[in-house]
């Protein structure tokens, strides 16, 4: 250890693996991971949005957790975006679906209309 | 991929309820699901709430689970960090959110019991992994010291340290900032920086804590110091009786040499500092500063007059900074965040926080830091949750076998060095035993007695002698053969030991009685002239009376006691069946055993 530099370098590289214990979170993503959820696919759904949240570096903004059954089991997997007041319900997600979510609704403040339950329910 | 974290408590108290064993069957059941690439087991420093112990929190959710058995870990696994369902029955009450969405919990941080804290020295116990240097550099560890290496000159570090108002929190309350200016104006070649971690007071166990929870901290203060003064060289004083805290610290200090944070040129600079841990064998007296140097030496742990003071003859006979754990654990938060952030907290002359560790007849036991200030009704009442089963509160023990007590009706006094200093009572280390009115003053005061006589070293007679004594006179009281002079000879050789002892521990050894006599003299009177003992503990006042015609003569206390000496009456009492039973008084050993059986409260101390 010589300099604030290498210093730095490890909090930035810690800083992921804390800020799950200390950030304050104004959004919150939570995937379906009841037995339902998890048959048809929410594992890799919920995957793909800790790993996208992480590398876009939005860990301190974010947090990405999970919960039980949500009663639509033939929609899953089912994720709920919440921001500030509003809820965004989506269905049927992918882990492609989900790398598109955090680019357009997380980032972009766009929510992803199509995958909603609002249209799939039309 | 890690997608939730699984926060342990490692601190003692929840490791001597079991929080091994449950991380290790975590970890297994964990392999099992075939998520254990998904989650981290963490272990931490202690969270504070010893009470609900073993403590595991989930996040990112959050979840606070007390009291957590071996066979609730394949529920939690399979139900929570499975299929993200929280398991309600053992989530910790107050955290539990009435409304309708039961998934979303209160965080804890608004509970009652941390909401008044502010955590600035506990700030990474129960956050942290204290065995990973590198969560440490996550919170900003170290950079106060790269901050003072390459930005500050020794004086201005002493200055920030001083302009935030910071006292010492061993017990005395010297202000830091000066206590390192003394040291630092003493002309030497070697100077040291030694931390004080022989926590001895009973109750106490924030030192022990913070070591646990959060050893680098401690490192990187004494490193700051050392810059401060002009020390290389730093020892840790910590009691053998502390194996977590020992362990951590050394692991901790390994580390940090690897790092190249303790050691030769650090951060590229002149400055090399390094640290060894010695162990204390459990001697009260060694907590005092001057016996605690001896000890160091390698000589028998006896005081020394003052002056010279540490900071002119200290260690080895060169200038030395000696400071309490919970001070460094402020050192590095006031570099960063500036003396005045500091100031911000607390009263006008007391500045900052400060870590109690709350025990005796609370709800909530562990422990709180508290902003200075703020009242010790708010600590009781709302921190701690209130006094259990109904009970009244009577007082609150500061200061351990040093300090005094608080009564009920000075509880909302703030708390701080000056007030209760001004009371009579003392800081002291932290320790806070809440009695309610199920205990005796002059019991306590006894309790304290007895402990400093014990740990009295031996080196100067009014210590030795005088605490003898006064425990003598005590033991008289609670014997109900006290009479009202020994009241006011008691007074009289408590001020004779406070004037001419030696060192601290014979200095304040008397403050237990002081105090209760101060607040709490017709307890000694009840003592003396009526022979009660108004909370029924003394057993040589207390009689034990079975009340007739309450008796529904079941015979359990007659099978209860263990000397034989509840017996069969003739009389039956109006509306019974069975006649009722006496205690022939003469043979009594106060046990209490016949009060505890008694279903129908018809035994009572009189």
């Amino acid at each position: 250890m010589k300099s604030l530099e290498e210093l730095k370098a490890i909090k930035a590289k810690m800083q992921d693996k804390v800020n799950l214990r200390t950030s304050s979170a104004q959004t919150r993503i939570v995937v379906g991971m009841a037995t339902c959820g998890i048959a048809a696919g929410a594992r890799p759904v919920l995957g793909a949005f800790v790993e996208g949240i992480n590398e876009a570096g939005l860990g301190d903004e974010v947090i990405v957790t999970q919960t039980g059954c949500i009663g639509i089991c033939q929609y899953e997997p089912v994720v709920e975006v919440y921001k500030g007041d509003e809820k965004v319900t989506y269905v049927k997600m992918s882990a492609d679906r989900a790398k598109e979510v955090i680019e357009k609704h997380i980032k972009g403040g766009q929510v992803v209309a199509e995958y909603t339950i609002g249209e799939a329910t039309k | 991929m890690i997608r939730s974290h699984v926060l342990i408590c490692g601190g003692t108290g929840c490791t001597s309820s079991g929080s091994i064993a449950l991380r290790d069957l975590l970890a297994e059941e964990l392999k099992l699901k075939g998520i254990d690439e998904e989650v981290k087991i963490v272990m931490t420093g202690c969270f504070g709430l010893c009470a609900l112990g073993p403590i595991m929190i989930v996040y990112p959710e959050g979840t606070f689970y007390s009291m957590v058995q071996k066979e609730d870990i394949p529920e939690i696994v399979e139900e929570h960090l499975l299929k993200g369902r929280v398991v309600e029955r053992l989530v910790y009450n107050e955290t539990k959110n009435n409304e309708e969405k039961k998934e979303v919990h209160a965080s804890l941080n608004d509970t009652a019991f941390y909401k008044k804290q502010k955590r600035v020295a506990l700030r990474n116990c129960g956050v942290i992994n204290p065995e990973d240097i590198d969560e440490y550099i996550a919170r900003d560890g170290y950079f106060a010291l790269e901050k003072v290496l390459t930005k500050m000159t020794p004086d201005e570090v002493i200055k920030e340290i001083l302009d935030s108002g910071l006292r010492g929190r061993g017990g005395g309350g010297f202000p830091t900032g000066r206590k390192w200016a003394f040291t630092k104006a003493s002309v030497s070649e070697k100077k040291y920086v030694v931390c004080n971690a022989d926590e001895g007071d009973p109750g106490a166990f924030m030192d022990r804590s913070l070591l646990e929870g959060d050893p680098h901290a401690l490192i990187e203060a004494m490193a700051i110091c050392g810059y401060a003064i002009g020390s290389d060289q730093g020892y840790v004083y910590v009691r053998a009786e502390y194996p977590i805290a020992v362990k951590r610290l050394q692991l901790a200090i390994d580390q940090a040499r690897e790092y190249g944070l303790l050691g030769k040129n650090i951060f590229g600079t002149d400055f090399s500092f390094d640290m060894e841990i010695r162990l204390g064998a459990g001697a009260f007296v060694c907590g005092e500063e001057t016996a605690l140097m001896t000890s160091i030496e390698g000589n028998r742990g006896e005081p020394r007059p003052r002056p010279p003071f540490p900071a002119v003859k200290g260690l080895f006979g060169k200038p030395t900074v000696e400071n309490n754990v919970e001070t460094f654990a402020n050192i590095a938060q006031i570099i960063l965040n500036g003396a005045e952030w500091f100031a911000s907290m607390g009263t006008e002359k007391s500045k900052g926080t400060k870590v109690f560790a709350l025990g005796g007849k609370i709800k909530n036991t562990g422990l709180v830091e508290i902003p200075m200030g703020i009242t010790l009704r708010e600590i009781i009442d709302e921190i701690g949750g209130g006094v259990p089963n109904g009970k009244k509160f009577k007082a609150a023990q500061t200061g351990g076998p040093s300090g005094g007590c608080i009564p009920a009706h000075l509880m909302d006094v703030e708390v701080d060095y000056d007030n209760l200093t001004a009371m009579g009572c003392m800081m002291g280390s932290g320790g806070m035993i809440v009695m309610d009115e199920d205990n005796c003053m002059v019991d306590m005061a006894k309790f304290f007695l007895e402990f400093t006589v014990d740990e009295s070293c031996g080196k100067c007679t009014p210590c030795r002698i005088g605490t003898k004594r006064l425990l003598e006179l005590l033991d008289k009281i609670t014997m109900g053969e006290g009479t009202l002079e020994d009241i006011d000879r008691m007074e009289e050789l408590c001020n004779y030991i406070k004037a001419n002892s030696l060192c601290g521990l014979g200095q304040t050894a008397p403050n237990p009685v002081l105090a209760t006599l101060k607040f709490f003299r017709d307890e000694y009177i009840a003592h003396v002239v009526d022979k009660k003992c108004p909370a029924g503990v003394c057993k040589k006042l207390v009689t034990f009376v079975i009340d007739q015609d309450k008796c529904i003569g079941c015979g359990k206390c007659a099978k209860n006691c263990p000397v034989d000496t509840i017996v069969k009456t003739d009389y039956i009492a109006p509306g019974h069946k069975l006649a009722s039973y006496k205690i022939e008084t003469a043979k009594c050993v106060k046990c209490g055993a016949c009060v505890d059986g008694c279903k129908f409260n018809a035994i009572s101390k009189q």
